[in-house]
């Protein structure tokens, strides 16, 4: 087995036998010529047959991959009469006396390199586009046929480089992934590669011996793995199918609603960790982020992150989600999960420690700082303040008069913000007893299954001799949550659950038939919880 | 002789795309048509130069234009401009 390295346009997985693509015989011959009129008739012929054939690709790309990517072959039509183009190869026939060949393959070489030495890259991919238009009227004098993929059976497609009018002439239903060791994210390959869903590396160091070979494009890492052995082709086998699952879940649930058979509707969130997951939250289709960890702001410094950084993250991630509702966890970090900075004193039971609420009240300044930033970033979308490890009502009346003053220093500042629903995280036993009164102070509840059940089975999670006996599905935990629900509802406080057990599709009937408004899951689940909630009746 | 000025707002700048739409639509007239961008300059009617000039966004150009039908000529450029790039 031999793994090369690309890097990857386009993610997916491929799996399959080599094809590697040579181009036609690309050498031309340089000779003088007697007839120059005829010569550029020869010209003028070729060209005329060259634009014919892209009309012909306009159109089979027109069908397969959508205007805006069939437009290039419009483009090229035109690049093939510019009269820059067109003037300088009719004067090295004329003046030269030299064949429309060479003539070509001189004219679209020096245009190639001067969009090649262009300061954009996106104008230094195109010298890619003159070389193929070239190239294409060169077949035509040579009386070539287009050049292409000769295989019966769907194939890994390996080529030095790949011009728009090689790719989108190939037959689709034959092509696994392409890899080449040329050509730019900008380049068409790899904007085709994308529309047409298929994975593909560029910049790959192959060997031209590899043709025939099985071999496996894992578009998600950048990876070539030629020969691969047994156990890595199953391993792929499964991601594949994986893959192939999901797709299937997107086709049918995305843009669905999250309804039961009868009629009950359920929200549904992702719990996302930094900026970089709001990506897969709107590909999966989420309805909003019912957690936003804000401890990657912290995890990741050397020292205490600024207003303004924070402010940053928080709005990026806003206008990102457009106006769809983003619950931001505040500072959450305890002598578990160690920053120096912080100059936390190490703890024998850290789960019970000095932790998340209790070092922003402790210490108001690094509360303060966050919540102006997340504040302050609510002018920009739906934001709302959650508050992690409640045990009482007098702390959440604390954080109201932080927040209080917060709103008052800005509105003298004159600063602009949104309106912002304040909601605490339920994880403590204590918490879901005094819930009934904690459901007058907030908007609304979301409850932590994890932190909850350690907590209540007083089971360390950590600890992997305790794993038979702890029980996620204990009855104690479910009461609890049955409880908390019905104590916010008095209330008009939503409820929620942010936890591992919100993906656990053998409770979703359950926890709707309490009551429950909101599951916020990790993005990959999503589709995963939506398909279960439809096919769902609560009243069976 | 028709003069204007234009600044890109198109978050792209002159792409192939729009390059030949524009190329396109200077065909349609008989005047001579330059772009210039600062010192360099070169024919609308000539897709590679157009593009060779490498036209971002936020950068002014001049469009300069003469012949016949100079006015027409202007006024559909000019708007082809505003509603494309």
């Amino acid at each position: 087995m031999e793994v090369l390295n690309g890097k990857s346009v386009f993610g997916g997985i491929a799996i399959g036998k080599i094809s590697i693509y040579r181009k036609g015989d690309e050498q031309v011959k340089r000779y003088k010529i007697e007839d120059t009129a005829a010569e550029l008739a020869r010209f003028e012929a070729a060209k005329e047959t060259a634009k014919e054939q892209l009309g012909k690709l306009y159109e089979k790309a027109l069908a397969e991959v959508g205007e805006v990517n069939a437009m290039i072959f419009e483009v090229h039509q035109m690049m093939l009469d510019d009269l820059d183009y067109v003037e300088a190869i009719q004067n090295i026939i004329e003046t030269q006396q030299l064949n429309a060949e060479y003539a070509v393959a001189t004219t679209g070489d020096s245009f190639s390199e001067m969009f090649a030495a262009m300061d954009d890259d996106y104008m230094k991919a195109r010298s890619a586009d003159v070389k193929d238009i070239s190239n294409r009227v060169i077949s035509v004098l040579q009386g070539k046929n287009d050049a292409g993929l000769t295989s019966d059976e769907p194939v890994i497609v390996v080529a030095d480089d790949l011009a728009p009018s090689e790719t989108v002439q190939m037959d689709k239903s034959k092509v696994l992934a392409f890899v080449t060791r040329h050509g730019s994210t900008n380049s068409h390959t790899a904007i085709l590669a994308r529309t047409m869903n298929i994975p593909a590396l560029i910049g790959c160091n192959y060997d031209d011996d590899m043709d025939g070979k099985n071999a496996i494009v894992d578009g998600y890492n950048g990876l070539f793995y030629v020969e691969p052995e047994h156990n890595i082709e199953e391993e792929f086998l499964k991601k594949k199918q994986a893959d192939i699952d999901k797709k299937r879940m997107l086709q049918e649930l995305k843009g669905k609603d999250n309804i039961t058979l009868d009629g009950k509707k359920i929200n549904l969130y992702a719990n996302i960790g930094g900026v970089n997951d709001v990506g897969a939250v709107l590909q999966n289709d989420a309805g909003g982020i019912g957690l936003f960890r804000s401890e990657f702001l912290y995890l990741g410094a050397d020292t205490f992150p600024t207003e303004e950084e924070q402010f940053n993250a928080y709005k990026q991630v806003a206008e990102r989600m457009a106006g769809k509702k983003v619950i931001i966890r505040t500072l959450d970090i305890g002598a578990d999960k160690q920053v120096d900075y912080f100059n936390l004193d190490k703890e024998d039971n850290p789960a019970m420690g000095y932790r998340a609420i209790r070092i922003c009240l402790a210490q108001p300044e690094i509360f303060k700082t966050q919540l102006r930033a997340i504040i302050r970033a609510s002018y920009y979308g739906t934001l709302s303040i959650m508050y992690p490890m409640i045990i009482s009502v007098d702390e959440v009346r604390q954080i109201k008069e932080i927040v209080k003053e917060v709103k008052k220093e800005l509105d003298e500042q004159g600063i602009p913000y949104g309106e912002v629903e304040q909601g605490i995280m339920i994880e403590t036993p204590a918490a879901v007893m005094i819930s009934d009164l904690l459901a007058k102070e907030v908007d609304f509840f979301s409850i932590g299954t994890n932190d909850l059940t350690q907590y209540t089975l007083a089971i360390d999670r950590q600890n992997p001799k305790l794993d038979n006996i702890y029980d996620s599905h204990h009855e104690a935990v479910l009461r609890m949550i049955k409880m908390v629900i019905e104590n916010g509802h008095k209330e008009n406080c939503w409820v929620g659950i942010c936890g591992e057990l919100a993906s656990d599709t053998s409770l979703t009937k359950q926890f709707i038939q309490m009551g429950l408004d909101e599951l916020s899951v990790s993005p990959t689940f999503i589709l995963k919880v939506r398909e279960t909630i439809r096919s769902i009746d609560t009243t069976k | 002789m028709k003069e204007f000025k234009y600044v890109i707002t198109d978050a792209q700048g002159i792409h192939a795309r729009p390059a030949g739409l524009l190329v396109k639509e200077a065909a349609k007239f008989a005047s001579t048509i330059k772009v210039a961008k600062g010192e360099k300059e070169a024919d609308l009617k000539r897709l590679l130069a157009v593009m060779g000039l490498g036209i971002k966004q936020g950068e002014e150009i001049t469009i300069k234009i003469e012949g016949a039908d100079e006015d027409n000529a202007a006024e559909a450029i000019e708007t082809f401009f505003k509603e494309n790039l």
